[in-house]
């Protein structure tokens, strides 16, 4: 015992040394997991030239420190999202982890970070065990709950008193999910609901049955490549015009290139737009488009606003990343210049914001965009903060 | 719905399966005859198919018209085809399935990646052309895109073409004898390697045609031929390996049972089961519908439907 106790001091002294070390000496690391290599890799390109230009707009310091970024390519996969997320904790000792497109690969890596001791910023999936039961005081994002902008589209059209809907979505759990936030404010009647195969490629014999069954409207879940295809053989089916289309997370800035014309006048709801009017935003937009010249997308803006998070909660302890309370305290208030416009938090870490009814238009110069009509809901918070038991 | 409504619906969801099937058998041909012929399992077949759509469009794009673009990426796609066979696949003739299928699924990841470089990774618009576009009444109440019609017809078209290919000339000769006995061709002079070669090529430009014309309809991006690879496979598994009859046999049936399970089944459990309970099983019978239909052929007829004679 005699032999370990000066051990142990001297231990404990030099962690307090290293801890009282001059911040400013300090560099930040953040470790981005998004998928880069194929067919989604588009998305996860949108996410990594947003990271880079919030780096630009931070002078290449967050929240004063200098920042190095890591970036992980998951392949959609959760097992390789989990190995990353090990990988960044142990070999590069990140103080935090972000991004993350699927709800899946999310459900695996969040965990592994926060039962880490490190903070998870999600810039996308937001699945609902996240926003209930498995709620994290360190973990934080800044996109959504999946099941908050179907929810916003069954109010819309429950709203316009539309009835006799036709429902589709690939069969796994976000499609399912997705279905059931559309339902939860969507009471009048539908008269087919319909889960395809998690990528398809063809709907013909889908469509087929909806011009047999001949509905008011169709609402659709059909993220990347799926909504392409579906989009484009509603459209060569002579559907389009005739039943009209609402959908979400199926027609965005990645995919409006791919489409054209066959999703002009297609309906969606969101909680972000391009043409969203605040200062952050239009900076945002603007410098998007010079340098990677393209119109970027939610995926970006949301990847954006996360390192515009994590500078806020830098900043908000001065630079010292040991002070984890300092900055989740300073994360809650949401203290940053949001592409969305000012947001609050709820308890469980996720975003009380707006949802927009947008539809795809053709603006003068001829270049198809998608346009905010209208208000769905203003500060809609997520169906599942009420099972989350963090209080703050 | 009333009846006649139920009527033109089967008949439309005949020609949907139809319209699926000859695509499959667009694919389905050029890998039966390379795994039949030249005992190589290819997972890269699913590449040209890929391949084939990325120059068609290019090619639409540079010449301005579609058809012209299409005519083009067919040779394009076979010369692709040979040049991969000459650099990649020679060495790996004589080694066995699980090496094949190693270096081949990197071949997958090659194609991918490099046309993410060429192109970039979000998926290119395409349409279809002005004079294909729409629909036309293909009889009262029962409108039909005119693109899809198109697609049968030309796999119609393919589909004898290649039967007079292979069993009325030379080259559909040495290649039904290559099926049936590879080391006795050898034995008799005919150049082999030439044969696989041609072969193969062949098999690249048909799967490249499937890409080519799938580029309106779905979407032209990278991986786009995996998806169908799979079903691809279980074609010439019930079709029998190195048929060509096989190929369109089974590319016809599984076309018809996916399309007619994802359409029908579901209403049909909902008469004989609750509907909740048909709700769940519907969606998930259909999409096993076509692996339920390939283990019965593997039980009653092991060979496949059609194979080719005597491979032993």
């Amino acid at each position: 015992m005699r032999t370990t106790t000066p051990r142990a001091a001297l231990a404990g002294l030099l962690v307090a040394v290293l801890a009282a070390a001059p911040a400013a000496a300090q560099t930040v690391k953040i470790g981005f997991i998004t998928t880069l290599s194929g067919p989604q890799g588009a998305i996860g390109e949108h996410m990594k030239n947003s990271v880079e230009l919030a780096l630009d707009h931070l002078g290449r310091k967050v929240g004063g420190l200098d920042v190095e970024v890591i970036y992980g390519d998951d392949q959609v996969k959760p097992d390789v999202g989990k190995q990353l997320a090990d990988e960044m904790l142990k070999k590069h000792k990140v103080h935090f982890v972000s991004g993350i497109i699927w709800s899946n690969v999310m459900l695996a890596v969040a965990p592994t970070v926060t039962g880490a001791g490190t903070f998870m910023i999600g810039t996308n999936a937001g699945p609902h065990e996240l926003a209930g039961k498995m709620c994290n005081e360190l973990f934080f994002t800044t996109s959504w709950q999946n099941d908050q902008t179907p929810e916003a589209m069954g109010k819309y059209m429950q709203d316009q008193n539309l009835t006799d809907v036709y429902a589709m979505a690939p069969n796994y759990a976000a499609g399912k999910d997705m279905i059931g936030g559309f339902k939860r404010y969507f009471k009048n009647k539908i008269v087919g609901e319909v889960y395809t195969q998690l990528g398809q490629q063809d709907y013909q014999a889908e469509i087929s049955q909806i011009r047999a069954a001949n509905p008011k409207a169709v609402f659709v879940f059909y993220p990347g490549g799926m909504g392409i295809q579906f989009l484009k053989q509603y459209a060569q089916a002579g559907l389009r015009g005739q039943i009209p289309l609402y959908s979400v997370y199926t027609v965005d800035e990645i995919s409006l290139p791919a489409v054209k014309d066959a999703a002009l006048g297609q309906f969606e709801t969101r909680y972000w737009s391009p043409d969203l009017k605040n200062d952050a935003n239009q900076k945002y937009v603007g410098d998007y488009r010079k340098k990677f010249g393209k119109i970027p997308s939610f995926y970006g803006a949301q990847s954006y606003d996360g390192i515009m998070l994590i500078d806020s909660a830098i900043r908000a302890v001065k630079g010292d990343l040991t002070n984890k309370n300092g900055m989740i305290a300073g994360m809650r208030k949401a203290d940053y210049k949001s592409t969305r416009g000012p947001y609050k938090y709820n308890v469980n870490h996720f975003p009380i914001e707006n949802f927009y009814l947008l539809k795809a238009v053709q603006d003068p110069s001829g270049e198809l965009v998608m346009q905010i009509q209208k208000t769905v809901f203003e500060n809609h918070k997520d169906s599942y903060a009420g099972e989350c038991p963090m209080k703050w | 719905m009333p009846d006649e409504v139920v009527g033109t619906l089967v008949l439309e969801q005949t020609l949907n399966g139809l319209q699926y099937g000859v695509m499959l058998f667009l694919m389905a041909a050029g890998l039966t005859l390379v795994f039949g012929i030249m005992n190589l399992v290819n997972l890269a077949h699913g590449s040209f198919y890929m391949v084939g759509a990325y120059l068609a469009t290019a090619l639409t794009e540079r010449t301005g018209s579609f058809v012209l673009g299409v005519a083009l990426a067919l040779p394009a796609t076979l010369l692709v085809g040979v040049v991969v066979e000459i650099v990649a696949l020679r060495t790996l003739y004589e080694r066995d399935h699980l090496d094949q299928v190693l270096a081949t699924f990197g071949l997958i990841l090659f194609f991918n990646e490099l046309v993410a470089i060429i192109w970039g990774r979000a998926a290119i618009f395409t349409s279809v052309p002005p004079f294909l576009s729409g629909h036309f009444r293909l009889l009262p109440g029962l409108p039909y895109p005119t693109y899809r019609a198109a697609i049968i017809l030309v796999g119609a078209v393919v589909a004898v073409l290649l039967w007079l290919l292979v069993t009325r000339t030379r080259l559909g000769m040495r290649i039904r004898a290559g099926a049936s006995n590879r080391t006795m061709v050898a034995a008799l002079g005919i150049d082999i390697r030439l044969l696989y070669t041609l072969v193969f090529g062949l098999g690249a430009a048909l799967a490249g045609l499937a890409g080519a014309m799938a580029g309106p309809v779905y979407s032209v991006q990278p991986g786009m031929g995996e998806g169908i690879l799979i079903q691809v496979f279980v074609v010439i598994v019930i079709g029998g390996i190195g048929s060509i009859r096989g190929a369109i046999v089974g590319a016809i049936v599984v076309g018809m049972a996916d399309t007619l399970g994802r359409a029908f089944l579901k209403p049909m459990l909902a008469t004989m089961i609750s509907p909740p309970a048909a709700d769940k099983a519907g969606p998930a019978l259909a999409s096993m519908s076509i692996y339920l239909l390939m283990a019965a052929v593997l039980f009653f007829r092991p060979e496949g439907l059609f194979p080719a004679r005597s491979r032993s």
